[in-house]
Parts: structure tokens; C-alpha cells; sequence
């Protein structure tokens, strides 16, 4: 069409310049940096491999909930019931793990982990069929099934502890959280590998984009032929996979879970996910954002170890501050094209 | 633009140039003989204005005047400057350079629309209505009456009323937004603006989603309140529209001050060719006969849905069926259902000789039926996103396979959509919504097209873009038939209706009233069908 019209302006690809750079994808990458910083001046003992280390391992648990978290969030949604889904998920593992129903330890612990992996994808899908099929806010959804789950646990564990009992399966185990791979402890290299599978699907999969569109307008994405409420189900059911990788990595750590694991999760992983960049009401998503947004969570929380300005008893109140003016950060860095 | 800034300072300097020396001329031609009678009576101008957003010029030395109690039309083409001239005018953006003046005195209008506290109003063409509140609660927003912190509610509706009558609106001052029509709406911006003593009002295509009948009875009123001393900046495409309301014109292309004239000294022709600065010849491509043997390629045979009433028609090879009627006439509804965007009640739609299920969107696509909507903002393109998201969106199975996108095949298709449809934008990266509402078209039909449509519905083509834009749109609609393609074209149009279909229907509240062709198809018999006047058995 318009064989006649001259088109006047270049349609060459310009140059990157650095005003074209996105500030909320770099934006916790600089926080990161200036926390690192900060530590090094606080305690010297901070900036060493070790210590770092241990703060990542530390805070794995919630990087792989998160990275479940920024699927459900890009899509528009939002999952409360993640804490509570740990404490059900793991305490149905170790209760498995105790029935002795297959007498290998080696292909219990396997099988074990398969039927973590089966309920996490169970629970993911219950709560993103409430939302889609039942038409309930994912507020009000989730809500309720983190009500039921961590009623459930409690229930499961008579208001105690579950514990694995068999020191076999807990040594054959153990490596799954203390080991280390070339140097690196399991849970980075977890964290890590889960990471980049997310960040592939999100950016250079078609199911990715859908996420994407459905999370910035769900009317676009429908007119587009674009099965909205699957897409949202899915997201769904990745969080609750994800959830099931994080218990993986939980019970050799402890070998124990109860009624209170994973209390306040949720919060955490919503957290690291804005601080990540994503935008809380869909349609832009960060997974290695969200991953940077964990690790600065637990990294504060060890600055304030380390520290002795501020009473540790207040990383609640700093976690919470952080949140904020994540949002007010995020808010200020309109995406400028 | 693409060498980086000093290009780009180059054009800039260039085209500054132009502009002042066309400025000059006119000046000299057109300016006597009103400067001297309307000098004082001026109450908002503008001069020299310049402005730039992340170092593009959008804006160029522009100069604008607004007097007391008259409509003034400001007229360009997509990405001319008007929606950018208005914000600086209503204080949303502040100019990079240039002074106004309100009143004979310089001002920097406060930002935020708070330039409304000075009598300055923007008619936003999406409203800014919040949908749960009452007409009365709407035009109080903001400035409740109230005694001792108790609302004053009979107060309101009292006042409400009456500027509802001065208006002639017949709306309830007690319904509530969201049970109104998108014309009372519109109305109920205006009796906001009113009942807000504003003396200077934009209204930013304030006709596009308005009827005949409701865009006569916005001018009546519009007049009315001119000649009260009310001052209108008056945005639109339609050129009819310009020539019937407004008294002055200026005209923007590119982002500069081309011409202000008296309405009286210019028509429409002329106007159009002062927004695209050169000639328009031919505004609609060639008809081509329609040949009556081709082979049907869609049919709907006794089709219900909430809205729609037992509707039949038959689609041909090649063919452009144009789809008539008023708002709300069922139109766009009876195309949503056709394309499985919503469950139809009863009736059967057949592409080819295949039944399509009820509702089914992946059904219709997959036989080569491609439907675009008219709503691009909402239901078209993802406003955040970046061009190339939104054209594969629809189409990424094409892309990779196993769920995998490609790079490298998503850079080309966007390359081939950008030549194709002509899309120009100063940067590849930009997000849609920064892009001017004629690109976004040519964006959202280069989306549809990419699934390679057997059958296009192109629901309102060209609402809110320009001249220029909507030649290229209704040329590439004639091609795309001419290549066999079948098109079926709803329009509340008229003229682009009968440039360019070989049948039109007509509906009215749900049904199928006619059904024209060749000669037939005039504004008349179009519009008696949709008015109800006549209506004939339809098989």
C-alpha cells in the first residue's frame, strides 16, 4: 500500500543510547550495588565469598517462590497462599517419605520428590481455577486456599512438628541443601538453573508474550485469539511448581516442618518480586529482577546482622519500608521511549 | 532521523526555516483585515511555541490565537502536533520554549488540569468519568456543595438540571455514568465544562464516537455557548464537521503553523490539502465490478445474540461488504459474534462450507477469518508494549516452533509490516502508545493481516486518524480485494462507506433493515434505513 507516499523519516534501526536503556530493569541491579556497598563499610567480613554465599543460599527459598510470583503477577494476578502451600507441600513429603511405602531410601527420596512436585502443580491449579473458572479475585481466592493449606498442615501435624524420621533417607538427602556443585552450593545453582528456565520462557517463548498480554490487557490479548484464563491457570500452576522446587531444597535443610513454616512467604516473595521491576499490575516482567529483589531482602537483613546500629528484631519494619519505596521508585522510572 | 542527534538538529533547523517564512506570507495575505477588528477580544494565544520530548521536536515556532466566542478548528494530520498544542495550551505539558498569554498577560499555566481553576477545559476523547457516580456527582466532583460537611444533594441536582437544560440534554440528572450512551457521556463533559464557568474549551475529536444526530445536537449546543462569549478549540478529522462549525482554522503539518484562515475563505478540499501538502486526487481507489458468480466465501444464516436479531447475509470472493447503521445498531456486535469472540444464541455461520462452533475464536482463525476491532486502545494493541510484541502477538505460532520465538523472524515480519503499511516512527523500539493514532491503525491491520486473512472484518478503518492515513487504508482495502481477499467493512462513515463497497447492509437496533447495491448505495437511502424510515424484507 501507499506506492505514493514518500516515507520521510529513516526507518534504519537507531543506536542504543544510554537513554534508551529501561531505568526499572537496571534499577534493583544499582539498589544491589549500593547495598554491597554499604556492607563493606558497615563490616569488612561482608563482602567476603563466604558470607555472600551464605546470604544467597539463604535466601533461595524465596528467589524460586518469587520467580514463581513473577509469572502470576506479569499475568495480572496475585498468589497469597505460597507460605502456606510450603508448610502443606513439605509436610506431605515428610509424611511420605515416613510411610516407608518403597524400602530404597534413594528411590523414596526420588519418588518423594516427584509427589511434591505433583501437589505443588495440584495446589497451583486449584487456586488458578478458583480464580478463572469460580471468577473470584485472585485477592480473595488465594486468600482462602492459604487459609485451607495452612489449616491442612496444621491438621497433618496435630498442631506440632513433622519430622523425618529415618537418619538413612536424611544423609542419602542432606546434599540436596548443604552440598556443593564445582564450588557453588546446590541451592544457588538451583536457584540459578530455575532462573534462567523462567527468563527463556518469559522472553523467547510464545507462552512468555501471552503472560505479558494478558497481564497489560487481558481485552487485547483475547481479541488476539489468546486463551486469557489458560494462560492465567498455567501461571498458576508454575508458581505452584515452583513452590514444590523451593520445599525440595527446605526439608533436607531441616528434615522437619510445621504448622508455622513458611509464615509471611508470601510477603517476602511479593517483595522481591517488585522490587525485581515487575509491575505489580502485570504485563512487565523481570525473572533475573526478581532474583536480585530476594537476594536484596536477606542481604539487608544481614547488613543489619552485621551491624550494630539497628536491632535485628526490626527486619520486618525494613523489609516492609523496602516494598514501599520499591513502589515509589518504580513509579518514578516511567519507561522513557 | 536514524544518524543520531546531529541529523536530526539539521531537519529541525531546516524545517524552522520553512515555517518562518510561510508564517511571514500568510501573515501578510491573510491577517489584515482581522487583526484589526478582533485584537482585543483575544483571550488565550500562543507564540513561538516550541517543544520537544526526549530530544524529538514535536512542535515548531507555533503560533495560535483563540478570541472571545469563537470556534476555533485545529486541523493536521496524525503526529501534526494538535494533541501536543492542546496539552501546552491546557497547561499538561509546558512548552520548551515560546510564551502564552491569557488575557493580553504572560501565564505558565498550572499543570495537571488545574488550569480549570482559570476557566481552561480539556474534553479528553476517553472520558474521565468515574463509572459508579451519578450525573449530579460527576459535575460535582470535586466542589461539593456542602453545609457544615453535609452535602447539599437538592442544591446540586437543582443546578445540574439546569445546565442540563440549558444544553437540551434530556439526561436524568440522577442516572448514573455507566448506564448512559457514549453520546450522553460526552454530553455530560460538556454540562462538567459548563457548570465549571470554563471560557475556554478543548474538545479533542469530540464527534467520533457520536451519530448524526447526537454530532447536531453537540453543535447546536456548542454554538449556543459560543455565542455567549464561550471560546472552543475545536480537535477533528472530519473535514465536514470543520467546515460546518468552526469559524477560524488553523492548520498544522509536521509540527508547524501552516495557516489560520476565516472557515468562510476555505473548503474542505482545500483544508486537506493544507494537512497533507499535497494534492489528494484520488481519496477512494477505483471501484471494481463486483462479480456476482465468485463463490460465497462466508454465510450467516439466522443469527441471535443479546444484541443481534435473526441476521442473514452472504459473503463473496472478492467482494467489500460494507456495514451501515447507527451506534449501537448491533453492528459491531453481530461481527464479534461471527468471529467467535462471543457465544452466539442460535443461527449458523459458515466460512466456506464449514460450520464454525459458537464462540470460538481459534475456529474462525484457522479458517482465514481475521476480525479488527474498532477499539484499538482497549481491545487492539498493547499500549506498553513495543511494536513488534503487538504485530506477532496474534501470530507467533509463525515464529519458532515448540513454543520457541525467534528473534530474527519477529525482526523481519515487523520490517516487512513497517514497508507494507507504511508505519513511521522516529525510533523502532517506541512502546504503541506513544505512537500517533494513524500509526497505531496502520500497527493494529498489519497485526490482523499477519495471520494472512481468506476473510477480513475491519470494523471502523479509519476512526480518529487522518487524511493521509485513511487513503492509504481504504487503497490497501481495494487491493487486498482485488487479490481476492473478501472484506466486510463496518463504518459509521458514510462517504468512505459508499467510496468503496460494492453492497452495503444496513442495520437498525439489532436487525438487518436493507441491503444496497450499485446505484443504490447513496446517503440517503443509507440513512433512511438506519432512521427507521424504511425497512424492506431481507432473505
Amino acid at each position: 500500500m501507499g506506492a505514493n507516499v514518500t516515507t520521510q523519516d529513516d526507518q534504519a534501526e537507531p543506536k542504543r543510547r544510554w537513554q534508551d536503556v529501561d531505568l526499572r530493569a537496571v534499577a534493583p541491579f544499582v539498589a544491589l550495588a549500593l547495598l554491597l556497598l554499604l556492607g563493606a563499610l558497615v563490616n569488612p567480613n561482608f563482602i567476603s565469598i563466604n558470607n555472600l554465599a551464605n546470604v544467597a543460599t539463604r535466601s533461595a527459598f524465596i528467589a524460586l517462590i518469587a520467580v514463581g510470583a513473577t509469572f502470576v503477577i506479569s499475568s495480572g494476578d496475585l498468589d497469597l497462599s505460597v507460605g502456606s502451600m510450603v508448610a502443606f507441600v513439605a509436610s506431605l513429603m515428610i509424611l511420605f517419605m515416613n510411610s516407608g511405602a518403597i524400602a530404597d531410601p534413594g528411590m523414596m527420596i526420588a519418588a518423594a520428590i516427584v509427589l511434591a512436585l505433583v501437589v505443588g502443580a495440584l495446589c497451583g491449579l486449584a487456586n488458578g481455577l478458583i480464580t478463572t473458572v469460580g471468577k473470584i479475585e485472585p485477592f480473595i481466592a488465594t486468600l482462602g486456599t492459604m487459609g485451607i493449606y495452612r489449616g491442612l498442615t496444621t491438621w497433618l501435624s496435630q498442631g506440632g512438628a513433622i519430622t523425618l524420621q529415618s537418619a538413612e533417607q536424611q544423609d542419602l538427602y542432606r546434599p540436596a541443601y548443604f552440598g556443593v556443585v564445582l564450588g557453588v552450593p546446590v541451592p544457588i545453582v538451583v536457584v540459578l538453573a530455575v532462573t534462567s528456565v523462567a527468563a527463556f520462557v518469559l522472553y523467547r517463548m510464545r507462552y512468555g508474550r501471552h503472560v505479558v498480554a494478558v497481564g497489560s490487557n487481558p481485552n487485547v490479548a483475547r481479541y488476539s485469539g489468546i486463551n486469557v484464563d489458560r494462560v492465567r491457570t498455567t501461571a498458576f500452576v508454575i508458581q505452584g511448581v515452583c513452590v514444590a522446587i523451593a520445599v525440595m531444597l527446605y526439608v533436607p535443610r531441616l528434615g522437619s516442618t510445621s504448622a508455622t513454616t513458611g509464615i509471611l512467604w508470601e510477603l517476602q516473595a511479593i517483595t522481591a518480586v517488585v522490587i525485581g521491576g515487575t509491575a505489580l499490575k502485570g504485563g512487565a516482567s523481570r525473572a533475573w529482577g526478581t532474583i536480585c529483589g530476594a537476594f536484596i531482602l536477606e542481604l539487608v537483613g544481614n547488613i543489619m546482622l552485621l551491624s550494630n546500629f539497628i536491632s535485628e528484631y526490626l527486619i520486618g519494619a525494613i523489609q516492609g519500608a523496602i516494598i514501599i519505596i520499591a513502589m515509589l521508585v518504580q513509579r518514578s522510572l516511567v519507561r522513557k521511549s | 532521523m536514524a544518524s543520531g542527534p546531529v541529523g536530526g538538529d539539521n531537519i529541525a533547523s531546516v524545517r524552522g526555516k520553512t515555517t518562518a517564512m510561510t508564517r511571514d506570507e500568510t501573515m501578510r495575505s491573510a491577517g489584515d483585515e482581522s487583526v484589526a477588528k478582533a485584537h482585543g477580544d483575544i483571550v488565550l494565544s500562543a507564540q513561538r511555541i516550541s517543544k520537544s520530548f526526549s530530544g524529538v521536536q514535536v512542535l515548531f515556532s507555533v503560533d495560535f490565537d483563540l478570541r472571545r466566542g469563537e470556534i476555533h478548528a485545529l486541523m493536521g494530520e496524525n503526529g501534526a502536533g494538535k494533541s501536543t498544542l492542546v496539552k501546552i495550551l491546557s497547561g499538561f505539558e509546558q512548552p520548551t520554549s515560546g510564551e502564552i498569554y491569557l488575557d493580553g498577560k504572560s501565564v505558565k499555566l498550572p499543570p495537571n488540569g488545574a488550569a480549570e481553576a482559570l476557566g481552561i477545559v480539556v474534553i479528553h476523547q476517553e472520558f474521565n468519568l468515574a463509572e459508579h457516580l451519578t450525573v449530579t456527582e460527576s459535575l460535582f466532583l470535586g466542589r461539593e456543595v456542602a453545609h457544615f460537611g453535609l452535602l447539599d444533594r437538592k442544591h446540586m441536582r437543582r443546578e445540574t438540571r439546569r445546565v442540563l437544560d440549558m444544553l437540551g440534554s434530556r439526561i436524568s440528572e440522577t442516572a448514573v455514568i455507566s448506564s448512559l450512551t457514549v453520546a450522553d457521556k460526552q454530553m455530560v463533559e460538556i454540562a462538567k465544562a459548563i457548570s465549571r464557568d470554563a471560557r475556554i474549551v478543548f474538545m479533542d475529536e469530540p464527534t467520533a464516537v457520536l451519530s448524526r444526530e447526537e454530532t447536531d445536537a453537540l453543535f447546536k449546543q456548542v454554538r449556543k455557548l459560543r455565542d455567549l462569549g464561550t471560546s472552543f478549540v475545536f480537535v477533528s478529522h472530519k473535514l465536514d464537521e470543520v467546515t460546518e462549525l468552526s469559524d477560524r482554522v488553523t492548520v498544522l503539518r509536521d509540527g508547524q503553523w501552516v495557516k489560520t484562515a476565516p472557515t468562510s475563505m476555505l473548503d474542505g478540499e482545500s483544508i486537506a490539502q493544507l494537512m497533507v501538502g499535497r494534492e489528494l486526487s484520488s481519496l477512494y481507489p477505483q471501484k471494481s465490478e463486483p462479480n456476482v458468480d465468485e463463490a460465497r466465501v462466508l454465510s450467516v444464516v439466522g443469527l441471535n445474540t443479546a444484541h443481534v436479531r435473526d441476521a442473514h447475509f452472504d459473503l463473496r470472493k472478492g467482494e467489500i461488504l460494507g456495514f451501515s447503521g447507527m451506534i449501537g445498531s448491533g453492528r459491531t456486535e453481530l461481527m464479534e459474534a461471527i468471529a467467535g469472540l462471543y457465544p452466539r444464541i442460535s443461527g449458523e455461520v459458515r466460512i466456506g462450507d464449514q460450520l464454525m462452533p459458537s464462540g470460538d475464536i481459534h475456529a474462525t482463525t484457522s479458517a482465514g477469518l481475521a476480525y479488527m476491532t474498532k477499539d484499538r486502545k482497549s481491545k487492539g494493541l498493547l499500549l506498553g508494549s513495543d511494536m513488534t510484541s503487538n504485530l506477532t502477538l496474534q501470530s507467533l505460532d509463525q515464529h519458532g516452533r515448540w513454543g520457541y520465538l525467534s528473534p530474527a523472524s519477529e525482526r523481519t515480519a515487523l520490517a516487512r509490516a513497517r514497508r507494507r503499511f507504511d508505519i513511521r516512527v522516529r525510533d523502532a523500539g517506541v512502546v504503541a502508545g506513544r505512537m500517533s493514532g494513524g500509526n497505531q491503525q496502520k500497527l493494529l491491520l498489519a497485526k490482523v493481516m499477519e495471520i494472512t486473512p481468506k476473510i477480513l472484518i475491519i470494523d471502523e478503518p479509519t476512526r480518529g486518524i487522518d487524511v493521509g492515513t485513511k487513503q492509504q487504508i481504504y487503497h490497501f482495502i481495494a487491493a487486498l480485494a482485488r487479490e481476492g481477499c473478501s472484506v466486510i467493512m463496518v463504518s459509521s462513515e458514510m462517504p468512505e462507506v459508499i467510496g468503496l463497497c460494492s453492497r452495503v447492509v444496513v442495520m437498525r437496533a439489532g436487525r438487518i433493515v436493507g441491503v444496497l447495491e450499485g446505484d443504490e448505495i447513496n446517503e440517503q437511502k443509507i440513512m433512511r434505513y438506519s432512521a427507521g424510515l424504511k425497512q424492506k424484507a431481507v432473505a
